[in-house]
């Protein structure tokens, strides 16, 4: 709980300790469900079951990719530097999953496809994808003025989650013309499968909205201490 | 003044400014024609191949071109600081971009209306039964190009280190427009030619939705 003293100032967006041991809670569970409860697939083996957080941190990156619009949207609406403070920790939170992503897809390739990557469709859009949100945070390191970064990444950040459909479409359009790559057929799914997936996201989800939460806090207490700079400065 | 006609004054005064010393065209044919030479010694561009390959190499180029030329397009108002002038005039801000974005447009489909004989005679590639849709192609993949890149060279205008940073934000945003365009264009010179309407619809919604985001936070980007 946030003290009164705490609440005035931009660490009022600090987490309470008990939304951490529920994240931590979930994780523990979906850990437990993926690894041990849900059964293990007839064909691949035990090396499916990075796929629940495969699929799961790719979900997540995604909820990241349109906080990161919604935060852009609303700057440019309102001005307020904290819808700014929301895209980039956004931004940072989605690129941490979808870097979770391109990591756990090829250690799963390998044993099961035989080559660490293809360029099957959905790896590759989902590498454009990174690339595209990777672009939008060294945009915003290569501009100091707060409001002008804010700005500039703004309309960079829409732009680049616009482009998320399209970038799907063409490349799903593209690669269907062309042979495709052989991918295992998992069969039906057995019910458990389905259930340990939600609870993966479910976890996934509270990691993200942790990490988000504690970025931008970080962001705020940075937006804090440059205004206590500047006012130094033209004190001195 | 309606938004047209500002639009319209601002194009002239771009495409007066460029004409003078036809320094932008100049370089950027050039330097596609480096880039399409290049590549020649990437692979073996016999008939059958180029066929298959040429199309996207010469995309490629042309995405390129795009992403060093369209760098100038703010630059070139920072020296005297004339876009603060520009913002003065009582116009609509989005017409500054509009106009930009026309005279950006422009100048790349008219390097790349250059270009395309060379690219037939260098890769073999019988363009002239096939003008027509080709030339539909490229103006639907240009628009694309001109439109997202005139907006985030007024972006990369505002940072550090913008000569790199252009092409890095540009050419990512751009790849389903190098997949529709190549495919497209490949598809136009297969033998026989077919037109593919998945693509060129593909190629007019992208247009579609950036011309509308670009006209969405365009007064915004030139506020100062």
């Amino acid at each position: 709980m946030a003290t009164e003293a705490q609440s005035q100032t931009a660490s009022s967006a600090a987490i309470s300790v008990p939304s951490i041991a529920l994240v931590f809670l979930l994780l523990a569970a979906a850990s437990y469900g993926a690894l041990i409860w849900a059964p293990t697939e007839n064909t691949m083996g035990l090396v499916q079951r990075i796929f629940y957080f495969h699929v799961s941190s790719a979900w997540s990156g995604f909820v990241s990719f349109i906080l990161v619009f919604i935060g852009s949207v609303a700057y440019l609406r309102t001005r307020a530097l904290k819808w700014d403070w929301l895209s980039v920790a956004s931004a940072e939170v989605g690129v941490a999953f979808f870097t979770i992503v391109l990591v756990t897809g090829p250690i799963w390739a390998k044993p099961v496809w035989g080559i660490w990557w293809t360029w099957d469709a959905r790896l590759t859009s989902s590498f454009l994808l990174w690339v595209l949100f990777v672009s939008y945070l060294v945009l915003r390191t290569l501009v100091e003025e707060p409001e002008r970064r804010a700005l500039v990444s703004a309309v960079f950040g829409i732009f680049a989650t616009l482009d998320i459909p399209l970038v799907y479409f063409s490349i799903w359009w593209f690669r269907t013309q062309h042979p495709q790559p052989v991918i295992g057929d998992g069969g039906k799914l057995d019910s458990r499968m389905g259930w340990v997936l939600l609870l993966c996201w479910a976890a996934t989800l509270g990691v993200m909205t942790v990490l988000i939460r504690l970025r931008y806090r970080l962001e705020a207490l940075r937006a804090e201490v440059d205004s206590y700079r500047m006012e130094a400065s033209r004190d001195a | 003044m309606t938004l047209v006609r500002a639009t319209g004054v601002i194009l002239s005064k771009e495409l007066r400014t460029e004409f003078r010393s036809r320094e932008l065209l100049v370089t950027t044919a050039v330097f596609v024609l480096i880039v399409v030479v290049l590549f020649s010694f990437t692979f073996n561009p016999t008939s059958s191949e180029s066929r298959r390959f040429g199309p996207g190499l010469l995309w490629l180029a042309f995405l390129f071109a795009g992403s060093l030329m369209l760098q100038s397009s703010f630059l070139r108002e920072q020296t005297n600081d004339t876009l603060a002038a520009l913002r003065l005039a009582p116009i609509d801000p989005f017409s500054i971009l509009a106009g930009k974005m026309a005279a950006n447009f422009l100048f790349l489909l008219l390097v790349e209306v250059i270009l395309l004989p060379v690219f037939a005679v260098l890769y073999n590639v019988a363009i002239l039964p096939v003008l027509t849709p080709l030339l539909l192609v490229l103006t639907l993949g240009t628009i694309g190009l001109a439109a997202t890149g005139t907006v985030f060279s007024a972006v990369a205008a505002q940072a550090r280190l913008r000569e790199l940073l252009l092409p890095l934000l540009l050419l990512p945003v751009l790849a389903p427009v190098l997949i529709a365009s190549t495919e497209a264009t490949i598809g136009i010179l297969r033998d026989p030619p077919e037109l593919s309407l998945v693509w060129l619809t593909f190629l007019a919604c992208f247009d579609v939705v950036f011309l509308t985001a670009a006209w969405m936070v365009g007064e915004y980007l030139l506020e100062e």
